[in-house]
């Protein structure tokens, strides 16, 4: 295939850039079939010449004057990605309508049904994890960008060592989700950990901050919003540099104070820088697997925090439930999905692709 | 609006607005106050591990976590223990980081380049560049019984590479080369992505003026676009750095145990510390530090290029 790809690409090459097709490319018959494995300018008079280059034309013509040529820089890439992200996807929801599990090599493939999604939906751990996954994306998105924003905002004023500010906000968000779950099992530790020492100075607590299932998901919502609200900060300043100084200046003599002239003239200018940010945060929430699996060094996560991300892990390497597993993905994938397919969509209208 | 709002305004930028104190306005006071708050917000998590990874057992329970440990707490024996165990973790990671990083680097330029400057049917090349920025978005679980069952049913790497492992590597490395090939498939996107965004905005005229002059695409990539690409190269090749070292994900099931020869240092750390006796948290503040050594030095030293990363 690659091969064939190569050599209708040598063959095509010579005629392209100028868009006149020079005489000797004649190595690609009428069929779309390659034959002569000679160097192109060697073969000068074959008869089907004109075929080529009546293709070449219609090629042109459908898909535009670089096409073929350009094809071998983006083509063989696009299709390894393909292969490992569509082809992946579409097996693993073949996958999913087996019955594989355990120690079978192969799914059997001969009798497929929607057996696993209906016991998906039957299944109460999965409908807790579904919820928790859904609390977690949208509280996690929501404070991420509101802290993000509200530091931008404030490194924006002009101040000093604007830097050195920038640069601790985002260290966080270089560490591994490995790294960062040590540091809050350290700080959410009942005895001894900063989150038990700091809320004991205004009287309350002690908490179990990981143990407790009914507080346990907001614990891990805020340790991952130290984690990235640094990116939403980064992501707003720029979009808040982009913003032209006279709108600023057009407010003031308006006199509005500085509040108004936020939320009414600033903010609804970040809209894009919002919408971009919080796609790649709702991802990050639902990657929050390689925290949750690092917090307890396992495949199970605290009670009350499992999310659709672990459970689906879980279902398939340590119970190994794999049918079961796949199903389940294909739920995360559909969400994010729901997610992906709109952005990508108002992406493309904007002309930003 | 009236005088007496703006007035009142604390946001206000004229002079008379403001109470001045010695040259330093409250407003400003007040600013950096909030600043220097967050500040120890994003840093205390990271310095209490820092100092909790020089504690002995005692000086665990004795002093506040965020303090540093007396000179009869202080210990690097944890430090020692953590290098001991995870040293073997970072070669490995290393072994399939350093190459996964620039192939994914340089094919994402080159894949960028074929989709940014040559000219062809825009509707045609919005629908390639959505279903390749999609992929960067795609949530991995609904990817990884598939790939399982691809490197260990499919393309069986242990049994290919069997002359390898006559040289007395151990087969477990195989993990590796899946480890390097899975990373580059999947970092693709984001890295023509982030080339993408660069390369649209390069001079058109020069590109034009070489294309009709008679120059193939190919050479206008070798002469023009990849000289100009240094600045994202840098940017490409410390974003994809980080992200594959710190993934956890794929090196759980493509490597699977931390026992193993081939274990990556994220694998090694996460199970590190954990005994029937409870939790060593110093060791694992240790361990956590120095897993994050490589990825840290690249941050102090790049963090510009960081921040460009993650901003595009």
């Amino acid at each position: 295939m690659l091969d064939f790809y190569r050599r209708l690409y040598r063959t095509i090459r010579p005629s392209s850039g100028d868009d006149e097709p020079r005489p000797n490319d004649g190595e690609v018959r009428a069929d779309g079939g390659v034959v002569s494995d000679g160097p192109a300018a060697d073969s000068p008079t074959e008869p089907d010449q004109g075929a080529t280059a009546r293709l070449k034309a219609a090629l042109d013509r459908r898909f535009g004057s670089d096409f073929m040529e350009s094809s071998i820089f983006w083509l063989p890439p696009f299709l390894l990605m393909g292969l490992f992200v569509y082809g992946a996807v579409i097996w693993n929801l073949l996958i999913s309508l087996t019955d594989y599990e355990r120690f079978e090599n192969a799914p059997d493939y001969s009798n497929l049904d929607f057996e696993m999604y209906t016991r998906a939906f039957a299944d109460s751990g999965f409908i807790d994890a579904a919820v928790n996954t859904l609390i977690l994306l949208v509280l996690f998105t929501m404070g991420t960008l509101a802290v993000g924003l509200l530091l931008a905002i404030l490194i924006d004023r002009g101040i000093r060592f604007e830097n050195s500010f920038r640069t601790i906000y985002l260290l966080p968000m270089s560490l591994s989700f490995v790294v960062t779950a040590q540091f809050w099992l350290w700080i959410y530790n009942y005895n001894n950990g900063i989150a038990n020492s700091v809320i004991g100075t205004f009287g309350l607590g002690p908490v179990s901050w990981l143990g407790n299932q009914d507080i346990v998901l907001y614990a891990i919502i805020f340790a991952l919003m130290w984690q990235f609200s640094g990116y939403a900060m980064v992501v707003y300043l720029a979009g808040l540099r982009a913003i032209p100084r006279e709108h600023y200046e057009a407010a003031k003599v308006d006199g509005a104070s500085s509040l108004k002239m936020y939320w009414r003239v600033i903010i609804p200018q970040l809209k894009g820088a919002t919408i971009s940010a919080a796609v790649v945060l709702m991802v990050f929430g639902m990657k929050a697997f390689d925290f949750l699996y690092s917090l307890v060094g396992g495949y199970r996560p605290p009670n009350g925090a499992d999310i659709l991300a672990t459970k689906m892990v879980r279902e398939a390497y340590a119970n190994l439930n794999w049918a079961y597993g796949s199903a389940i993905a294909i739920v995360l994938f559909a969400m994010a999905l729901g997610v992906i397919g709109p952005y990508l969509v108002y992406e493309y209208r904007r002309d930003n692709l | 609006m009236s005088d007496e709002e703006l007035r009142t305004d604390g946001g206000g930028a004229t002079a008379d607005t403001r109470w001045n104190l010695g040259g330093v306005t409250i407003e400003d006071a007040a600013l950096y106050l909030v600043l220097a708050f967050a500040a120890v917000f994003y840093l205390v998590p990271i310095e209490s591990g820092l100092v909790t990874s020089f504690k002995t057992g005692t000086a665990i329970i004795e002093t506040a976590p965020f303090a540093p440990p007396g000179p009869s707490g202080f210990t690097f024996e944890k430090w020692q223990t953590a290098i001991d165990a995870l040293l073997r973790g970072m070669g490995n990671s290393l072994l399939y980081a350093v190459p996964a990083t620039v192939i994914s680097a340089v094919v994402g330029s080159i894949t960028a380049y074929g989709l940014t400057i040559p000219t062809w049917k825009k509707s045609y090349k919005a629908v390639v560049l959505m279903l390749i920025i999609a992929g960067i978005f795609i949530p991995y679980q609904a990817v990884l019984v598939p790939l399982t069952q691809f490197w260990s049913q499919w393309a069986q790497l242990d049994q290919l590479l069997s002359f390898v492992w006559a040289l007395g590597i151990s087969n477990d490395y195989a993990g590796i080369v899946e480890l390097v090939i899975t990373h580059v498939a999947y970092g693709i996107p984001i890295c023509t992505l982030l080339f993408r965004t660069y390369y649209k905005t390069m001079s058109e005229e020069m590109i034009e003026s070489a294309r009709l002059d008679g120059a193939t695409l190919r050479r206008v990539y070798r002469r023009i676009v990849l000289p100009l690409s240094g600045p994202m190269f840098a940017v490409v090749l410390i974003y994809q750095f980080t992200q594959i070292w710190n993934d956890l994900l794929f090196t759980l099931v493509l490597v699977s145990t931390e026992s193993s020869p081939a274990a990556p240092v994220v694998l090694i750390l996460a199970g590190l510390g954990t005994s029937l006796e409870g939790q060593d948290f110093a060791l694992r503040m240790a361990g956590a530090f120095f897993a994050a050594l490589p990825t840290l030095a690249v941050y102090i030293f790049f963090g510009e290029e960081f921040a460009e990363g993650v901003a595009a």
